[in-house]
């Protein structure tokens, strides 16, 4: 968690020295949902989320350089430079991206999950979206679906209580925003995703459930984040004071009281962890920033499997 | 050599595939209990079962993300539109995910799957119910499109497009499910990029594709008659276009008219004129003509769908001003 809030915060550091483009959305502040989920998931367990997306390879066991790279356009990037930060994709961990379109993931998700009960394998899909994307009709559709016919899969709401300048009051009547599983006697529950713990165990549950062949669980994960939608949001729809109450509650700064209260860690080592996170940090932004650009030929590989495709030129 | 409905053509196509491989699933509305909306899947939920064969809510959207998450971790669905129509709602999930997936996963994750269903006008369906997306479609990088117009079109187009491994859409008719036509008896495939030359001729190059074909090859007719000879080519794909095909024919006729059931503007046409001026333009005797629906929603009436529709009358009329006869 510490590694994603100290990456993240490079992050926003770079984007403002403009040392790339394109949108950039950043984690901070919901560390503990992706965190939770990597830890109660198992290894062969497919994932797939929005657009917010940077802090997900790192849970999963990627390092942040290839996820650096992304960023910056680069060859060695998660999507070989051709995603950029939205569209974050690792098979060796079964990120399935990263998707840019608000909602698109929500029924990819049930059909990723869809694909492995038609196997029978037993592995579960955790398909992460907003509170906005929760307003897409694709989700009433997907649900159905996947109740239905008990899809092996988690529908995990990062409510951090805004899209974009929106918040969820101005959006809906249902304020409890796991009710919306009801209608389709979806499992539902409403988690503190400030506490990695509470993610965890919900996490947990929920898999098993999944797993026992039983179906779709709904969490809604109550989070937030404390920078501003993208990098260019001025955040005029919320109130400093907001912000601090949430900073109250840091995920990390949780964390790191109750490793100090059970003596998990000496302060040594906590030193140690992080000046090791400062050394993956700088590695990262290194490692992007040597490597190459994608080549011109790269523009026309990759958008069909097909090897001679005939492409318009001309 | 069989006699087949062309429903029967791509039912073939899906059970022979299916029956080779098990990652092959067909998922649509009224595909299994109801055994097709136009029955194109008849028999098949009794052949492979429920598991394989999935009725599922209209819910358009919806069950193409499903497949497209399906296909995206190793499954081969087979999604069947009722209409194409209805697929506007699964527009999102064919143009910004299955487009895109391998691309934006730096070649990750693919997308091996087929949409079909029945595209074009089909009577006195009105607006909503008679549109044409083969332009619409073959816009897109990422995704491939094919118009089979034959029983022996269909069950090799659909075969290829099945064991292909990028999307691809097909474009039936509800008008010619019902069509009979031979095909082989033994396994055959068409390869999705070929056109076909369906009559060899001298004076003029029609270029078409899909169902309005039936009115190309009875305006050639007619116009052979007349001693007019028309060289009738049929794109049969349409993502990718075999411009090769047409560019040679046109070098041979010096003329060609494409005739097209659907709207003119951006259409296949409009970028057929484009590549022939480009790539044949010392060859031309005179401009590249064309036959279009008109610019305007399908009417109910049938005087009106006289009027919006290419006709024989007027394929003839186009042929005969490419060649400055009357
Ligand atoms: C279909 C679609 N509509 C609109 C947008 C523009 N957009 C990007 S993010 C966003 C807000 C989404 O908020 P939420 O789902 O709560 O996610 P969060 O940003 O809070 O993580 C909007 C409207 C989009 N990308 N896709
Ligand atoms: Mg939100």
């Amino acid at each position: 968690m510490l590694l994603m809030r100290k990456i993240e915060e490079k992050v926003g550091h770079l984007y403002i020295q403009q040392k790339f483009g394109g949108f950039c959305h950043l984690y901070i502040g919901q560390e503990a949902v992706v965190a939770g989920t990597a830890s109660g998931c198992n290894k062969e367990d497919k994932h797939i989320t929005a657009y917010r997306d940077h802090a997900h390879p790192i849970a999963l066991g990627v390092h942040p350089k290839y996820m650096m790279a992304e960023l910056y356009g680069k060859t060695t990037g998660m999507s070989k430079g051709k995603g950029g930060s939205m569209h974050m994709f690792h098979k060796e961990v079964n990120l399935m991206g990263g998707h840019g379109i608000v909602g698109a993931q929500i029924p990819m998700g049930a059909g990723i999950a869809f694909a492995d009960k038609y196997k029978g394998n037993k592995a579960v899909t955790y398909c992460s979206f907003g509170d906005g994307a929760a307003r897409q009709g694709a989700l009433h559709e997907t649900f159905n679906m996947a109740m239905m016919w008990k899809l092996p899969v988690v529908f995990i709401i990062e409510n951090n209580n805004y899209a974009m300048g929106t918040s969820v009051s101005r959006t809906t009547n249902v304020m409890n925003m796991s009710e919306m599983g009801d209608s389709y006697h979806m499992p539902s529950k409403q988690v503190d995703g400030m506490s990695v713990e509470a993610v965890h165990e919900a996490i947990e549950e929920a898999a098993n459930r999944a797993r026992k062949g039983e179906g779709p669980t709904l969490l809604d994960i109550n989070t937030y984040r404390y920078k501003g939608h993208s990098m260019s949001d001025p955040q005029k729809y919320r109130s400093k004071e907001e912000v601090e109450e949430y900073k109250a509650k840091d995920p990390i700064s949780l964390v790191l009281e109750t490793i100090k209260a059970n003596k998990f860690a000496s302060k040594i080592e906590l030193e140690k962890i992080q000046a090791k996170v400062k050394d993956i940090v700088e590695e990262s932004v290194r490692f992007a920033e040597e490597s190459p650009d994608p080549s011109k030929e790269e523009l026309y590989e990759d958008v069909y499997t097909q090897k001679d495709y005939p492409f318009i030129k001309e | 050599m069989r006699t087949v409905q062309y429903r029967e053509a791509l039912r073939e196509a899906m059970c022979e595939e299916m029956r080779k491989d098990e990652n092959v699933f067909l998922m649509g509305e009224e595909v299994a209990e109801y055994n097709g909306a136009y029955k194109v899947s008849q028999g098949m939920l009794d052949e492979f079962g429920a598991k394989r064969v999935i009725d599922t809510p209209i819910a358009e959207l919806g069950f193409a993300g499903i497949a497209v998450g399906a296909a995206m971790n190793g499954l081969r669905p087979i999604v069947e539109f009722m209409t194409w129509n209805f697929a506007l709602l699964a527009s999102d999930q064919i143009i910004n995910s299955a487009a895109k997936m391998l691309q934006m996963s730096g070649g990750q994750y693919g997308c091996p799957i087929v949409f079909r269903g029945g595209n074009g006008t089909a009577g006195q369906l009105a607006a909503t119910h008679s549109q044409s997306f083969e332009s619409f479609y073959a816009h897109v990088p990422g995704l491939k499109v094919v118009t089979p117009f034959t029983p022996y079109d269909a069950k090799g187009l659909l075969k290829s497009a099945i064991r292909d491994n990028d999307p691809v859409l097909i474009m039936e008719s509800e008008k010619m499910y019902g069509d009979k036509g031979e095909i082989p008896e033994k396994e055959y495939l068409i390869p999705i990029g070929k056109a076909n030359v369906r009559t060899k001729g001298s004076d003029v190059t029609i270029v078409s594709f899909g169902k309005i074909l039936k009115v190309v090859h009875a305006a050639a007719q007619e116009l052979q008659k007349e001693g007019i000879s028309c060289e009738v080519i049929d794109l049969r794909s349409i993502r990718p276009i075999d411009y090769d095909t047409i560019v040679e024919s046109v070098k041979k006729t010096n003329r060609c008219v494409v005739v097209e059931e659907s709207w003119p503007l951006a259409s296949i046409s409009s970028e057929l004129a484009y590549h022939i001026q480009r790539y044949a333009f010392d060859h031309l005797d005179s401009p590249v003509l064309r036959v279009m629906q008109s610019d305007t929603p399908f009417a109910f009436s049938k005087n009106l769908i006289e009027e919006a529709l290419p006709s024989v009358k007027k394929v003839m009329d186009a042929v005969k001003a490419s060649m400055y006869v009357s």
